[in-house]
């Protein structure tokens, strides 16, 4: 009698537990992180942790290789098949939405006014992503070259101008005890170019496109301020001060630690390794080129895809996941900036006073995000071709001139990208 | 007429021996650079490059990459989904393809040339242009499961493997070999009432072990190094072949020695499946350049 009891109440509870999951809306939700067991970790415990927050909705997750996921996402768009979550990374976002993969995120601006700039997604006037994180590049190197090389120490409201980041590379230089002054890190390819580069045009006055219209890079990646820049850049290997697009892409990651370069270009998530290996290392503010100290801003965010049909329950796992705690734990996890001060003050390295916690200032005060269109994404790889031409000591003017016309005539071929 | 001392015989045969030893190496040293690699710590692996150590098992060696690589992605299931997909499309291509060069040789039919000039006009037609069309075309065909009806293959094995059986380059192979058979014992079963089905499985499969061997190495190649397609039409982990796999190997900062390892281990299907057909797939080669 008690073990048919026992079933009986053993039935019910199932039943509950049933009903309640036939209750909840499934959503799917596509993410970038494959293969990074710390990301994985902690995206799955977002989703069961919302998951059992609440009794309207149920996330399952998909997890995508990173280099494999912008083409899966594109080729599943096409063959209509999109899941209702997505991520995105921040300047491809426009393509997307223009394209119809995503649809307006429907977050209460009040929820995101605290976040860094960088992790908010806006196109045509609307938010379509929201980030958990940002990321920085600074200018890395040691006190004690500083100290070497009688250097003053750059700071944000007093950055190096363009002479004296030349003059710190020159100083270097002359030292002879490095194989290179400064690494850029043209070892590594595709969005590192526009990203960690195109700073330094708009430093100088130019930029990608023409940003108040987004018709035309005519006059902005072609114009004096746009030359000037690319004669400096050329400088920049035909002085000798930095490796080309040969190099090897160990001493990309490895050049800096091991004593073989002075400065290095590198991003937040390269800087515990640095800061293992050398106590006194310093992460400098972007030199002022002209028209103020840039870098780049914008990482991976979530946002709703243009097919779900229930963009309500997409934003509460969005909102669910934008919690302090969240941006925390992937901030210690994966080393990236937390998007509020609050979740920075959480973390263990980018807290006031954490050997980081210069990336969240610098990501707040110089990131500015890349261009805004749907032509992005075409208009990266012209840059990332002009650049990598220039620097193997092409002509910089006829350069950026070609660069322009590949750029406009793609704009025109899309009409506009609605504009 | 010089003749052919034993010492100029002895000398020219270490000549040969010495080129073909140097172009062996050639062919393996990415092999043995890719297994030592995977024994060895990042930092090694990187410093190593410089040297001749590269393809030596020297210095910090260890199993901790493959233990790393095996936390890092379902590797288990990747070997299997690829092996499976692999395995199913190289025994059907194998039977379609050369039940279709056995119609091109030996049955007559109208329209017959004008066919087969069309199949070999698509060897030059590139996968990555059909593409596009093949995927919205499979994302709506209708398949008949255990649950009813249903609508689009994607994420399936079956997306994987069918619009992948039938291909122009092995029905020529079997086309080409068919040719080279003795005609005689064709018309011989054919008098002793043999059906054209009973030709095909029991005169002409049983002298094209050679052909067979091919066709099924090259197919086997092909569909284990599927990339694009698998990319694009699977979106769930549990189909995900190897080679999409590999991309879990390649986070911002590259762990070398993992993707070594994991290379290492994916290669082992296909050198296990080349040595047990290699026999076949020599004497195949061999058999194209003799005339009869």
């Amino acid at each position: 009698m008690k073990l048919k009891r026992l079933a009986a109440c053993s039935l019910a509870a199932q039943s509950l537990a049933l009903s309640a999951a036939f209750a909840q809306t499934p959503l799917s939700m596509w993410y970038h992180g494959a293969g990074n067991e710390v990301e994985s970790v902690i995206i799955n415990q977002i989703v069961a942790d919302f998951n059992a927050s609440q009794s309207d909705w149920v996330v399952s997750l998909e997890s995508f290789p990173q280099g494999a996921y912008n083409d899966s996402v594109v080729a599943a768009a096409l063959a209509g098949n999109l899941p209702d979550i997505l991520d995105v990374d921040g300047p491809v976002m426009p393509n997307w939405a223009w394209a119809g993969y995503m649809q307006p995120l429907p977050l209460d601006e009040a929820v995101i006014a605290d976040f860094l700039p960088g992790t908010k997604g806006y196109w045509d006037g609307q938010l379509y992503s929201i980030g958990l994180w940002d990321a920085a590049v600074a200018l890395v190197t040691r006190q004690s070259t500083l100290d070497a090389l009688d250097l003053r120490t750059p700071t944000l409201d007093e950055p190096w101008s363009g002479e004296e980041f030349m003059a710190a590379l020159d100083a270097a230089k002359a030292a002879g005890e490095w194989e290179y002054a400064f690494d850029p890190g043209l070892a590594w390819t595709g969005e590192w170019f526009p990203y960690a580069f195109s700073p330094f045009l708009q430093s100088f006055g130019g930029d990608i496109v023409d940003r108040s219209s987004y018709q035309s890079a005519d006059g902005v990646l072609n114009g004096d301020e746009a030359i000037a820049f690319g004669e400096w850049w050329q400088s920049l290997f035909t002085g000798g001060y930095a490796p080309g697009t040969s190099q090897d892409p160990a001493a990309r990651d490895n050049g800096f630690v091991e004593g073989r370069y002075a400065f290095s270009w590198n991003g937040n998530w390269a800087a515990l390794n640095a800061l293992n290996t050398f106590d006194d290392t310093l992460f400098l503010p972007a030199p002022d080129f002209g028209h103020g100290p840039k870098i780049g801003a914008a990482s991976w965010q979530f946002g709703v895809s243009g097919t779900s049909q229930h963009p309500d329950g997409a934003a509460a796992f969005i909102e669910f996941a934008l919690q302090d705690e969240y941006l925390a734990a992937f901030s210690d996890g994966i080393g990236l900036i937390p998007a509020t001060a609050s979740a920075a003050e959480m973390t263990e390295h980018y807290a006031e006073g954490g050997a980081m916690a210069v990336f969240f200032d610098l990501s707040e005060a110089q990131g500015l995000v890349r261009p805004v269109s749907p032509g992005y994404v075409v208009q990266a790889l012209v840059f990332e071709k002009a650049l990598a031409d220039i620097a193997n000591g092409a002509d910089v003017a006829d350069t950026l001139d070609a660069a322009v016309d590949e750029i406009d005539a793609d704009i025109a071929r899309n009409g506009g990208y609605g504009h | 007429m010089a003749s052919i001392s034993p010492d100029n015989h002895g000398l020219r045969l270490a000549v040969r021996y010495a080129v073909l030893i140097l172009i062996a190496l050639i062919f393996v040293f990415p092999l043995v650079f890719m297994v030592m690699s995977s024994l060895k710590p990042a930092q090694q692996l990187l410093a190593d490059t410089a040297s001749l150590r590269a393809f030596l098992p020297v210095g910090d060696i260890s199993l901790d990459n493959y233990a790393r690589a095996f936390q890092r992605a379902p590797i288990g299931l990747f070997v299997f989904n690829s092996v499976l997909v692999t395995g199913l499309t190289v025994l059907l291509c194998l039977a379609v393809c050369s039940m279709a060069g056995f119609a091109f040789v030996y049955l007559n039919w109208r329209g017959r040339d004008l066919f087969l000039s069309i199949i070999l006009a698509t060897l030059i037609v590139p996968f990555e242009t059909i593409a596009i069309p093949l995927l919205l075309l499979v994302s709506k065909l209708p398949w008949i499961g255990w649950e009813g009806v249903s609508y689009g293959w994607l994420n399936s094995y079956r997306v994987q493997i069918i619009p992948w059986i039938a291909d122009a380059l092995t029905i020529f192979l079997f086309v080409q070999y068919f040719k080279g058979l003795p005609r005689e014992l064709i018309e011989a079963a054919r008098v002793e009432g043999a059906t054209w089905f009973q030709i095909y499985w029991r005169v002409v499969m049983p002298l094209s072990g050679p052909v067979l061997a091919t066709a099924a190495i090259l197919k086997f190649l092909v569909m284990y190094n599927q990339y694009l397609w698998p990319l694009i039409v699977v979106q769930q982990e549990k189909y995900r072949p190897v080679m999409v796999g590999l991309q879990y190997f390649f986070q911002l900062n590259i762990a070398w020695g993992e993707v070594m390892a994991y290379l290492t281990m994916i290669t082992l299907p296909v050198l296990a499946f080349y040595l047990a057909l290699q026999r076949a797939f020599i004497a195949s080669i061999a058999s194209t350049g003799v005339k009869g």
